[in-house]
């Protein structure tokens, strides 16, 4: 790895272990169930086995029967307890159509789950007995599955809406030139790809405990979330509890992968329970509820077209989505497709370039972020036409892709969607992936087992990527209407014995935040990094932050607490100069010690200076006593953080089984707080990108009942399929933030999803395959091998 | 029912209702929530414990089975001298991140090693197939396991 431009001095850049894993090793975390609340009553939902009906009868009588059930409650009985229906923060559109979603159903139900009564009672076996006891009547109305059935209007599932259509987005900047770049080209590539829904399963499902104080009005919402100041603002508006006597607390969080970014109906209920029973009310959710109850990932079908010129330059990108909303609109759904709009051109060099999505209901789980929150979608289908484009000009798909690279010196890059790209260098970073996959010789091996009429394919993928990334500049959102800023919020506190507090919004769920922002701090202060305590996940202590997702809690949280650490230190250089009787401007920091440039002797240490702060016995005249300093930081740009990942797979014909042999990743994040945990993101990406390429896949029937609900029918990866990968990094700083950090927390699933199966097509091409849908499983790939031998082998 | 087990070394004596599942005896009954649930179906192993010296999902016992059994739970893996070397080498290895999966996954190596002292990199991971984890990628907690190994 070669370091350029770091911007401190000692501990940043050091891979250093956790201070989180303690308290994970020895179960000594609390996660949401592990919660003690004395007096709780237990929630358990009824939810729709039908995917599209109306509710005709609900009878509760054998539930309420049931020793130990306090209550049964139907939509119809909470339907004056909400003050609006769940928030959808993102209306892409002005004419946006969004159904009302209210945390019971009221009349019909709209997926397989959605909820139709909640049982409250003692403990967790009686509320799950009570449910057993309800009895709901439904009549069963035609289930709209695809999204092709649903663009068609035939059943249209929210009748009020007039339409399955919700919103039509485009990005367009020049028509007639894309339109004439596409007439001229002399290669135009069209190609399809589906992306199936997936579930995004953390190992903790969801979870959530509302906790009242009837009295003086107060309400502590615990909850298994990625954004508990996301949550408190939505729950105080959707329950009409005012926002100042909410307090959200996200205890230890056990992964959220984009699926606990959202205001869920379980939230919102347990908060409205709460305030009609008048003590804890609690609710936990059992793995086969979470696979209809969470939101899923993906969904779309892509259709991606390419013009380029004889040589393979890039001409003009069309890309056109039909996007599955799913029955409802959760927090941030209809913008997810919008998080991939701009990149469809990837990170290659193209002066036109056009995007559409329409998006559409269906009578399936919403969607909502998953996992890089289409980008991964966007690199997908351009890494896959990419490969598509190389075989019709005649070149190696690494060749194709070196040709469009952005040049190095086109860098702030003016991208054709509107964006300006950051800082890049691409080229080393393939070079540099070729040669841990060793290409040259993996290529001449497959050429070889071809030859000799081997049943056991290898084939080499590339994937090559951009991403943006630091979710945002307020501006960038307010353009695209979102409902919130992109801001984050830092505060850090020099306590009078010298050891730091920082308190920061970007609420972590397994990242290793407390261990980076200790070490941002410890580097800049001279302090052990140990001494540095990072505060979170609560708004009582937090009371401000916009949390955790996008890549974004270094480049801007990270932002933030540097800032307000480089602002502590002005404050108390202005004590150790008062001390010193020297200038400020003449005083430097290094390792914990104040010392007047240029005068050997002359010092004072941080820790005595944090005392004489606390004391207040004699500081400079007008200069409050504490040493604090909060920062707000709204990022001027987003981060754009590129890589290059190659797949080695090795796929047996008789059994159609793909096997993943070796894979390289050189990811370029910019400059590292800790390298140790930027490889744990990019491990865990790229395996959970591995997932969607072979194995995971929501499977719906054509009734819209989930035919893969469990973790023995719905496949993530385990470590019996998976292998060692071999990881390197190129470090290109980005010039937006003062660390020069990018974001690395979504790159592994973004580029590893595209390596993988443009790796299974190029072991098959030979045999005629040229398309393959995911996920790669044994019964696809035999059938893509007889579809392209015509027929039966 | 009455049960009485073995449970950290302490002696525990219960009344149970018969379908409680040992988990749920373990984290509601004993307050040892370190272990943690996260499915149904015993797929996942979060919930891996030590029955008797043998890793085993307490989702997938009831509480009754373990009359008279001796568990280990996370808990009662450190000591005044600090971390279990397993958990020791998961820490060092960076072989957990949100660390829902990691319990079981600890209980699920020690006994992995304990049977099988041998195994290679290949073996730990046909070992650790019932232990999922959505966030490392399993490749430093091979390497956690291994360094135990040895």
């Amino acid at each position: 790895m070669t370091v350029t431009d770091n911007p401190t001095g000692g501990i940043i850049g050091q891979a250093r272990l956790r201070k989180e894993d303690p308290a994970l090793l020895t179960g000594e975390a609390k996660f949401m169930d592990d919660l003690v609340l004395p007096g709780a009553l237990w929630v358990n939902c009824v939810r729709s086995p039908h995917a599209h009906a109306t509710i005709d009868n609900i009878d509760t009588t054998a539930a309420l029967a049931v020793e130990g059930v306090t209550a049964v409650y139907t939509g119809a009985d909470l339907a004056e307890d909400w003050a609006g229906p769940l928030p959808c923060a993102w209306p892409v559109t002005d004419d946006m159509k969004s159904p009302d979603y209210w945390p019971v159903a009221q009349g019909k139900v709209c997926h397989v789950g959605d909820i139709v009564a909640v049982v409250v009672a003692d403990s967790r076996y009686v509320a799950a007995d009570g449910a057993e006891g309800v009895v709901v009547d439904y009549s069963l109305l035609p289930a709209v599955i695809s999204i092709e059935d649903a663009e068609s209007d035939q059943v249209v599932i929210h009748e009020g809406l007039g339409t399955n259509v919700s919103y039509e987005w485009p990005l367009i900047p020049d028509p007639e030139g894309v339109e004439a770049a596409f007439a001229n080209a002399t290669h135009h590539v069209t190609e399809t790809y589906v992306h199936q829904r997936l579930i995004p399963a953390p190992m903790e499902p969801r979870g959530v405990a509302a906790v009242p104080a009837p009295h003086n009005g107060d309400m502590i919402l615990y909850s298994s979330t990625q954004i508990p100041h996301i949550l408190k603002v939505m729950a105080a508006l959707t329950v009409g509890i005012p926002e100042h006597k909410m307090r959200v607390i996200a205890p230890a969080v056990g992964g959220g992968f984009g699926c606990k970014l959202g205001v869920y109906p379980e939230e919102i209920l347990c908060l409205a329970l709460a305030v009609r029973h008048g003590v804890p009310v609690r609710w936990t959710e059992g793995r086969t509820e979470a696979a209809t109850a969470t939101i899923q990932g993906r969904a779309q079908r892509q259709t991606i077209e390419l013009a380029a010129d004889e040589n393979g330059k890039l001409l003009a990108v069309r890309a056109t989505l039909l996007a599955d909303m799913g029955a409802y609109f959760q927090l941030i759904t209809p913008g997810v497709p919008l998080l991939g709009a701009f990149l469809f051109h990837g990170l290659y060099d193209v002066p036109l370039y056009s995007f559409t999505c329409k998006s559409v209901f269906t009578n399936l789980t919403p969607t909502d972020a998953y996992r890089g929150a289409g980008r991964p979608e966007a690199t997908y289908a351009i890494e896959r036409a990419m490969d598509v484009l190389a075989l019709a000009v005649g070149v190696e798909p690494d060749e194709i892709r070196s040709l469009n690279f952005i040049p190095t010196e086109k860098f702030p890059y003016d991208s054709p969607a509107g964006l300006v790209f950051d800082s890049g260098d691409y080229q080393p970073a393939l070079d540099r992936a070729k040669e841990l996959i060793n290409w040259e010789e993996r290529r001449a091996e497959q050429a070889e087992r071809q030859a000799a009429g081997s049943k056991m394919h290898l084939g080499l993928g590339i994937s090559t990527y951009v991403e943006m990334c630091g979710l945002a500049p307020s501006r960038v959102l307010a353009s695209l209407n979102y409902g919130a800023g992109g801001w984050e919020s830092a505060t850090v506190r020099i306590l009078p014995t010298c050891k730091i507090q920082v308190v920061t919004g970007a609420t972590p769920h397994g990242q290793g935040h407390e261990t980076a922002w200790s070490m941002i701090v410890a580097d800049r202060l001279g302090v052990d990094p140990d001494d540095v305590e990072v505060l979170h996940s609560d708004t009582a202590i937090s009371p401000l932050g916009l949390d955790t997702y996008g890549s974004r809690s270094l480049s801007v949280g990270g932002t933030a607490i540097w800032m307000a650490t480089e602002r502590v230190v002005e404050k108390a250089s202005l004590i150790a100069a008062h001390m010193l009787e020297a200038n400020a401007d003449d005083l430097e920091l290094t390792n914990g010690v104040f010392n007047v440039k240029g005068t050997p002797g002359a010092e004072v240490p941080l820790a005595e200076v944090a005392f004489a702060a606390f004391t207040a016995h004699d500081l400079p005249e007008g200069l409050e006593p504490n040493l604090q300093a909060e920062v707000t930081w709204d990022p001027p740009n987003f981060t754009f953080p590129f890589g290059a990942h190659i797949a080695l797979v090795e796929i047996d014909e008789e059994t159609g089984e793909v096997e993943i042999i070796d894979y390289a990743a050189v990811d370029d994040c910019g400059n590292q707080v800790n390298p140790m945990i930027v490889e744990g993101q990019v491990h865990g990406g790229i395996v959970q990108g591995i997932g969607q390429a072979l194995w995971e896949e929501a499977i719906y029937d054509e009734d819209g009942q989930c035919r893969s609900t469990n973790l023995g029918d719905y496949l993530v990866p385990s470590a019996a399929e998976t292998i060692d990968m071999k990881l390197d990094y190129t470090v290109t700083p980005s010039p937006t933030n003062p660390l020069g950090v990018k974001g690395i927390g979504e790159a592994g699933t973004i580029a590893s999803t595209p390596a993988v199966m443009n790796a299974v097509v190029d072991a098959l091409r030979h045999l005629g395959v040229t398309e393959m849908a995911m996920p790669a499983s044994p019964m696809r790939v035999r059938r893509s091998i007889e579809n392209a031998q015509g027929g039966a082998v | 029912m009455e049960i009485s087990l073995t449970v950290n070394g302490d002696t525990q004596s219960a009344d149970v209702e018969p379908r409680t599942l040992l988990v749920h005896f373990l984290r509601d009954q004993l307050g040892l929530t370190g272990t943690n649930i996260g499915c149904d179906t015993s797929s996942c192993g979060a919930c891996t414990i030590l029955v008797d010296g043998q890793s085993a999902k307490s989702c997938n016992l009831l509480a009754v089975q373990a009359d008279g059994a001796e568990i280990t739970t996370i808990e009662g893996l450190a000591g005044a001298d600090g971390l279990h070397p397993m958990q020791q080498a998961f820490h060092e290895s960076h072989a957990l991140q949100c660390g829902y999966c990691t319990p079981g996954m600890v209980m699920a190596s020690i006994s992995l090693v304990e049977e099988y002292p041998n195994l290679d990199a290949d073996g730990v991971r046909e070992g650790l197939e019932g232990n999922l984890c959505r966030c490392t990628g399993y490749q430093n907690i091979v390497k956690a396991v291994l360094s135990v190994k040895k």
